[in-house]
């Protein structure tokens, strides 16, 4: 147990962040109409893409020999970029729809 | 400079967020988000510094986005709107692989430089956390992918939940022992571990019924999320943090209110296989059923007061909504007043059907919600059910020993007359037989969703 609290002393501001988002993102979604269910799935498909930045520093971070962090980082980023860009293009083009309904 | 950004991104995923979850909003939150993003990818690129070091490899990193970008973009302008399910699951499917690579290098960054303290185990436990369920994430939504292609089919076995039971709680002792003890060469049980969480991934998803699928899409994407989440602790990165955690929630939330919408638990999505097993009614006497046939239905159609359509996944998949925007103006300019009924579900996930219709240009006051579509079944002459089946199967209402037993249905029973198009009298999803397909008032039209619709709006153009 000691390391877990020692490690929480020493993440205290991270800690806070995951506590308030974890409610924000609750806040955030609640009483969403089901119409909105598919787009806002994949919109926050496309959000959790932001793990591409972890991606990005483990690839800037390997070295020139190790080629095996290098592949995989390499991979990481292709599909981590895969995700982001696929994410938030579907959904505007899903949403592209209700909106000319609108303007109509 | 670089928190600065990372405090902008995360403000941008919370805007973009919520505005997603207004109509009218939407949209621009969307684009919010992904300029959020793209600082956020853009800030990390030039501005990260580790101990005053800045990133290398640039070449790599530079051609790791654009072959991802073009692929992405590609792939997500091509895809049909029908098989937006799938889509969004195999991107998922991404994220989680990306997360669990992230894993696999840092574990090998730090088997190399163990410094022997405490704060190793947090970071490797945060490490296998992350691996774990991202490629839980990454197998299941492969198989989730797999299934709605229609390339897997539902597999499911006796004690299946027990040996999916046993390979989590394998994983998550291996991981805690690896975490605690620390040996030095754990490469070998890192690996065990990967592989049996790759397993679990499809282990977990074959079982599941077609139905619930969307909900099993939706809680792989907030595990997505988490993982994204584990990386932010990694790398101390509050933008990785904030967009993890925010999806992780808020996916949660957006699986338990999809669940609501088909009055089923999480719990008996997860556990209950819903087709798997042969439901209680199969012995029951099945009736006769009347055939209707175009000429007839064009008939019916062409001289009613009101029609409401109903459409379902046949509809999804014939591809059938130009066809069926097609019939409706046609019935409109004779006067007859066409509605449709929007069951939450419908489609092939919620809210699926609303844009499939949006696509094929269908005006947004003529769709129905289910309440207000109930109230009106009562006045209205003709009801076109187009490959929907389970949500306006009456046994969800009158039979509790029935597996859909308390799903909120489309009432179409109260209206005047139901004509049902469906390919065969196969039954959908939840496997079940509907009476409502044998009722005296309910004729069948058999054949392809869209042929049926052009040949209906060929015979009243051409013979009324």
């Amino acid at each position: 147990m000691e390391p877990v609290f020692s490690f929480l002393e020493q993440h205290l501001e991270l800690t806070y962040i995951v506590i308030l988002s974890i409610f924000l993102g609750v806040e955030v979604i609640s009483r969403v109409p089901s119409v909105l269910h598919t787009p806002l799935m994949s919109g926050a498909n496309a959000i959790h893409g932001v793990v591409i930045i972890g991606a990005i520093i483990v690839m800037g971070q390997a070295s020139d020999e190790n080629y095996l962090a290098l592949i995989l980082g390499f991979l990481a980023v292709i599909l981590g970029t895969i995700n982001v860009v696929g994410g938030f293009v579907v959904t505007d083009r899903m949403l592209e729809m209700f909106k000319s309904k609108k303007t109509k | 400079m670089l928190s600065l950004i990372y405090l902008i991104g995360s403000v941008t995923f919370i805007v973009g967020l919520k505005m997603l979850s207004n109509p009218a909003t939407a949209r621009k939150g969307n684009a919010i988000a992904a300029g959020g993003m793209g600082l956020a990818i853009l800030g990390t690129i030039f501005l990260y510094r580790h101990h005053g070091q800045g990133l290398h490899n640039y070449g790599w990193i530079i051609a790791g986005l654009l072959i991802g970008g073009v692929i992405g973009f590609i792939s997500a302008r091509r895809v049909k709107m029908t098989a937006m399910p799938e889509m969004v699951s195999l991107f998922n499917g991404m994220g989680g692989a990306c997360a669990a690579l992230i894993s696999v290098v840092e574990f090998e960054h730090m088997a190399d430089a163990l410094s022997g303290s405490t704060d190793d185990n947090m970071q490797l436990g945060i490490i296998f956390a992350g691996m774990i369920i991202g490629a839980v994430s990454f197998s299941g939504s492969v198989i989730a992918w797999g299934k709605l292609n229609g390339r897997i089919r539902d597999i499911a076995f006796q004690g299946q939940h027990i040996v999916n039971l046993s390979v989590l709680a394998l994983i998550l002792l291996l991981a805690l022992f690896v975490t605690v003890t620390l040996p030095a060469a754990t490469v070998i049980l890192f690996a065990v571990i990967l592989v049996l969480s790759l397993i679990y991934g499809v282990f977990f998803v074959l079982p599941i019924g077609g139905a619930d699928m969307p909900v099993v899409i939706s809680l792989l994407n907030s595990f997505t999320g988490v993982a994204a989440a584990c990386g932010g602790f990694l790398y101390d990165n509050p933008v990785m943090l904030t967009g993890g955690i925010l999806v992780g929630s808020a996916g949660t939330i957006l699986t338990i209110l999809m669940c609501k919408a088909m009055n089923r638990s999480l719990k008996n999505v997860l556990i209950g296989a819903f087709g798997g097993a042969k439901s209680g009614g199969a012995s029951k006497e099945q009736g006769a059923y009347k055939e209707i046939g175009l000429a007839d239905t064009a008939v019916v159609m062409a001289y009613a007061h009101k029609v409401m359509i109903v459409p379902g996944y046949g509809l999804a998949v014939a591809q059938a909504q130009h066809a069926c925007h097609e019939l409706e103006t046609l019935l409109e300019a004779r006067g007859v007043e066409v509605r449709y009924a929007i069951h939450p579900v419908a489609g092939r996930m919620p809210g699926h059907m609303n844009v499939l219709l949006a696509e094929a240009d269908v005006s947004y006051d003529k769709l129905l919600e289910m309440e207000q579509a109930n109230g009106q079944f009562s006045t209205t002459d003709v009801v076109l059910i187009l490959g929907a089946n389970d949500v306006v199967n009456p046994a969800a209402k009158s039979d509790p020993s029935s597996p859909i037993y308390g799903m909120p249905i489309l009432e179409v029973e109260n209206a005047r007359s139901v004509i049902v198009n469906k390919r065969s009298m196969k039954p959908g999803y939840a496997g079940i037989e509907n009476d409502l397909f044998f009722q005296p008032k309910t004729a069948m039209l058999f054949g392809d969703a869209k042929q049926v619709l052009q040949q209906l709006v060929a015979e009243i153009v051409n013979t009324l």
